[in-house]
């Protein structure tokens, strides 16, 4: 159906519009102190707040989900890297899967 | 010589997003097939948006053979996020990159890939971002692509533990600065809360889970810039 291939010519021309007209316009250092500590902030907020409370549903079991969180949180306060913690927490959630469901 | 290293540190870097993209376009893919799509317009789709939020709920529209209005709009609310991170990006840049090497970047930010690269110290080198990105984008179609061809072939409990991967990422890219800056910890736990407001809270949990990031985003970030300004150590010290 062609129909679908212009489905996903739209979504890809809105998605990369939005991605790609702040970093070809905007070039000059941004003077405000505000919007600069704003934007400092807006990865941790925007990552915290698709995190939580998402990762709660992520698994099959919310009580695995739950551990994987927080094996998560552990690891990634001890610093970690990403691997290291991104595989611990699948791991937690298969074997507390394992023995609970 | 620095542009390759950088671009090797960019694709081992993006190990576990390729990982944790695995695992989820898999599952896109699976859902796609279900919903009419080819393996190719699938996999095209993944390869052309790299967008989890909205080629999920792009299916929808498919499904409804609704207008390319409304799909149009609907791309706009669920990855308008996008826009502040390209933003947040353009600062990291140094201001002497191309006008291509820019269009290069804006193509794979999502929010792993933007994780990633802003909280690096120093400023952004788009070698580094063209390993993350081919890395992640890697993943992305072969799970697409996978998840549409042979979709039943994975045993449930598998993908279930897999469906950690993006949030365990997310933590650790977030939470070791938080034993650095109470300011940080604040916004972390302000986000949380927040966002679990609007998911559970009756009204606000109508609104789409697109806008829902945005709201929060802003709300806790301008409370932060208000609360606990940061006097500026320029970007160009740290690192050229």
């Amino acid at each position: 159906m062609n129909r679908i291939y212009s489905y996903i010519f739209v979504m890809a021309a809105v998605t990369y519009l939005v991605r790609m007209l702040p970093l070809t316009l905007i070039r000059k250092e941004i003077k405000s102190d505000f919007v600069k500590s704003f934007l400092y902030y807006v990865p941790y907020a925007t990552l915290a707040a698709m995190t939580f409370p998402a990762i709660l549903y992520a698994s099959n079991d919310m009580r695995a989900s739950i551990a994987g969180f927080a094996v998560a949180l552990v690891l990634s306060f001890r610093k970690k890297s990403l691997l290291t913690v991104a595989s611990c927490a699948c791991i937690a959630v298969f074997f507390v899967e394992l023995f609970i469901a | 010589m620095g542009d390759m290293k950088e671009f090797r540190r960019g694709l081992t870097d993006a190990i576990p997003i390729c990982l944790g993209y695995l695992a989820v376009s898999f599952a896109f893919g699976i859902q796609a097939s279900e919903a009419g799509l080819s393996v190719f317009q699938a996999s095209l789709m993944s390869l052309t948006n790299v967008t989890s939020a909205g080629q999920f709920s792009s299916l929808d529209v498919i499904k409804s053979n609704a207008s390319f209005a409304e799909m149009a709009l609907l791309q706009l609310v669920v990855n308008i996020r996008y826009m502040l991170m390209s933003t947040a990006l353009s600062q990291k840049l140094s201001s002497k990159e191309s006008t291509l090497a820019r269009c290069l970047v804006a193509y794979g930010v999502t929010d792993e890939i933007f994780g990633l690269s802003v909280t690096r110290k120093g400023r952004l080198h788009p070698s580094y971002s063209y390993g993350l990105i081919i890395c992640s984008v890697f993943g992305w179609v072969l799970g697409t692509f996978l998840g549409a061809f042979a979709g039943n072939i994975m045993p449930d409990r598998l993908i279930s533990a897999l469906g950690l991967a993006i949030y365990g990422m997310f933590l650790a890219i977030i939470i070791p600065e938080t034993r650095e800056s109470t300011s940080v910890m604040a916004v972390v736990i302000g986000s949380m809360v927040l966002s679990s407001i609007f998911t559970y809270a009756p009204g606000l949990r109508t609104i789409s889970s697109g806008f829902r990031i945005i709201i929060v985003t802003v709300v806790i970030a301008s409370l932060a810039a208000i609360i606990f300004p940061r006097k500026e150590e320029a970007l160009d010290e740290q690192n050229i």
